[in-house]
């Protein structure tokens, strides 16, 4: 690891990666939500439009990448909002015209190779220039601290969009802006996992934090974790096994999550063996129920003809199947507490 | 309390775009006033209510809120909404908690995090709909009576001033119905002013101090409960009988109404 470091360009190339594993998830995470997946893809598409427009008239391409993967987000927006049923084909026309006048022009200038072209389309950390990495490094801290600052507000909106726009929240607002969030993580990642992957890196560590998180907010923690492990594992294991940065980075991603689902598959069989449910009963437990509460473990049982009924989903478990310090002198021992509430 | 009306409604107009679905209603709901807005399917109860949450085109006539006009209305929140969803369940992990936290986001400017008056107003919603003690479970694992109940937390976390709900007991069964509104009723007895678009009046019978019918995107009833069980019944299961007037009291209860009462609960979906 330390011949790595002493490296001056592999330095540079974790750094991106850090950067990158965190915001993508991040993002990633509404896009989910939303159920638009598969909108990062498009807006890549679009941007590889303005990369050879850069390439061509000889400016940044980052800048210019930025431009069009900016634009083609507010135009999805603007498309979803108008709400025609031609909504889905004006994107289909968008995100393909953008790839195909991104090939086309590339193949104009003289000063590229095909080579080129696919270190933007599946990323080529390594060969990145000094300035390009300091520009990208700043757009993530920007992607990163908005995301982070605006996310109750996307959940509220992703979540309901009908009760957000009754509550009077700026929906469109806040669309557009989780919409050109998106395309600014896509021109920041196109060189470190490329156009073409940067959606697997936004979504597949979510379909991870999925499977091991029961709120919300743990899942946008374990998401942001998995996504920084699987690129800087990427970035490391592309060095040493000499392989593109971006397709490792995706491979290591989808490995978690294959393994991830079968140990969560065999854990979920087990606790539902574990797992006794109560009788059912016409009433729901609670402060007018009539049986006594017991909080305890930082939840509440009822206490029902002698037996405990803990709250689990939508029903409720009998306590005696699990165990703790209190449940062996059973119900209304010394050490349980009766909370009248 | 004061006495302005929460709703005032003069020959208004709503609909989408030139489209008029609700046309010349005039309502008024006092403070404290727990209204049932009933009507066949497509005779623009949903429409009205949304028209009033800025969710439906205003097209003509008068609307004013909490004595403000619509068009210069701001303080949404003041209006709690719960919308008619058959399920919470969405792509992502949610606990009952963080969706009933949502209620509290239009309260504050986006860069104030959360404080302790927050925390106390979800707690109290959660108590509210006896959700308190399911408050870290994944909505989408809930019944779809608790997930009623998790919209009605969201929507008193703000602290409404009202609460307009679309259809709460739609698809939710009996036992749940009941607890549902117990919950209803224990609202109304803190004062708590509600507007509920339903197709079953029978589980709120007990709520409920006044009724508005519509019918055609008009209201033809407008009144106490005991007028209308005595003439209007054939509303509650959305069949299209139409009475032309509320002076028919002291009708018996038509067929219709004796039929639609024993039909079990019916999924009703725009």
């Amino acid at each position: 690891m330390s011949d790595l470091l002493s490296l001056d360009f592999m330095r540079q190339a974790l750094v991106a990666a850090v950067l990158v594993g965190l915001a993508a998830p991040l993002v990633g995470a509404f896009l989910v939500q939303r159920r638009m997946s598969l909108i990062g893809d498009g807006i890549g598409h679009v941007a590889l439009a303005g990369v050879a427009i850069g390439i061509l008239t000889g400016s940044m391409p980052v800048f210019t990448a930025l431009v069009a993967a900016v634009a083609a987000a507010v135009g999805v927006e603007l498309i979803r909002a108008a709400g025609r049923t031609s909504g889905d084909i004006a994107l289909a026309v968008m995100f393909y015209g953008g790839i195909a006048l991104g090939v086309v022009l590339i193949s104009k200038s003289s000063a590229t190779s095909p080579g080129n072209l696919t270190g933007y389309l599946f990323g080529a950390i390594l060969t990145t220039s000094r300035t390009d990495i300091a520009v990208f490094a700043a757009l993530a801290v920007v992607v990163v601290a908005v995301t982070w600052a605006l996310r109750h507000r996307f959940f509220a909106v992703a979540n309901d969009e009908e009760f957000a726009r009754a509550a009077g929240m700026p929906v469109m607002g806040y669309n557009i802006a989780l919409s050109v969030l998106t395309a600014v993580t896509v021109v920041v990642s196109m060189r470190v996992v490329g156009l073409l992957l940067i959606t697997a890196l936004m979504i597949i560590p979510n379909a991870t934090a999925q499977l091991v998180s029961r709120s919300f907010r743990s899942s946008l923690l374990a998401a942001s974790v998995i996504g920084i492990l699987s690129s800087v594992g990427g970035v490391v294991l592309s060095f040493y096994a000499e392989t593109p940065s971006g397709g490792t980075i995706v491979l290591l991603a989808i490995a978690t999550f294959l393994v991830t689902s079968v140990l969560t598959g065999v854990v979920a069989r087990a606790r539902r063996a574990a797992h006794e449910r109560a009788e059912r009963h016409d009433h729901e437990h609670g402060p007018a129920c009539g049986h006594p509460a017991i909080e305890h473990d930082g939840h509440v049982d009822y206490l029902h003809d002698g037996h405990r009924h803990a709250p689990h989903r939508d029903h409720y478990d009998e306590h005696d199947g699990h165990t703790h310090e209190s449940g062996a002198d059973g119900p209304g021992g010394q050490q349980t507490e009766e909370v009248a509430r | 309390m004061t006495d302005t009306p929460l709703i005032s409604l003069r020959s208004a107009t709503f609909g989408y775009a030139d489209r008029t679905v609700v046309e010349g209603v005039t309502l008024t709901q006092g403070p404290g006033e727990v209204i049932a807005l009933l009507g066949p399917n497509g005779s623009g109860k949903s429409t009205l209510v949304k028209g009033l949450l800025g969710l439906s085109d205003h097209l003509g006539g008068e609307v004013v809120l909490f004595g403000t006009p619509l068009a210069r209305f701001r303080e949404k929140p003041r209006i709690g909404y719960v919308p008619q969803r058959h399920s919470l369940s969405s792509s992502v992990r949610a606990t009952v908690r963080e969706v009933v936290e949502v209620g509290r986001l239009p309260l504050r400017p986006f860069w104030r995090p959360s404080g302790s008056e927050d925390a106390r107003a979800v707690d109290e919603a959660l108590d509210a709909v006896g959700l308190r003690d399911r408050e870290r479970e994944d909505v989408a694992t809930l019944s779809g009576g608790q997930q009623r109940r998790v919209l009605i937390a969201r929507a008193l976390a703000a602290g409404p001033d009202l609460l307009v709900m679309d259809e709460p007991t739609a698809g939710v069964d009996a036992a749940n119905q009941a607890v549902l509104a117990e919950v209803l009723s224990g609202l109304a007895a803190r004062g708590t002013s509600m507007l509920i678009v339903t197709h079953e009046l029978a589980a709120l019978r007990d709520v409920v101090t006044r009724i508005v019918c519509m019918d055609a995107g008009h209201v033809d009833f407008d009144g106490a409960p005991t007028a209308w069980a005595s003439g209007h019944r054939g509303h509650e299961a959305g069949d299209a009988h139409h009475h032309p007037s509320p002076t028919e009291a002291g009708h018996s209860p038509g067929l219709a109404g004796i039929v639609t009462d024993t039909l079990p609960t019916r999924e009703v979906r725009p």
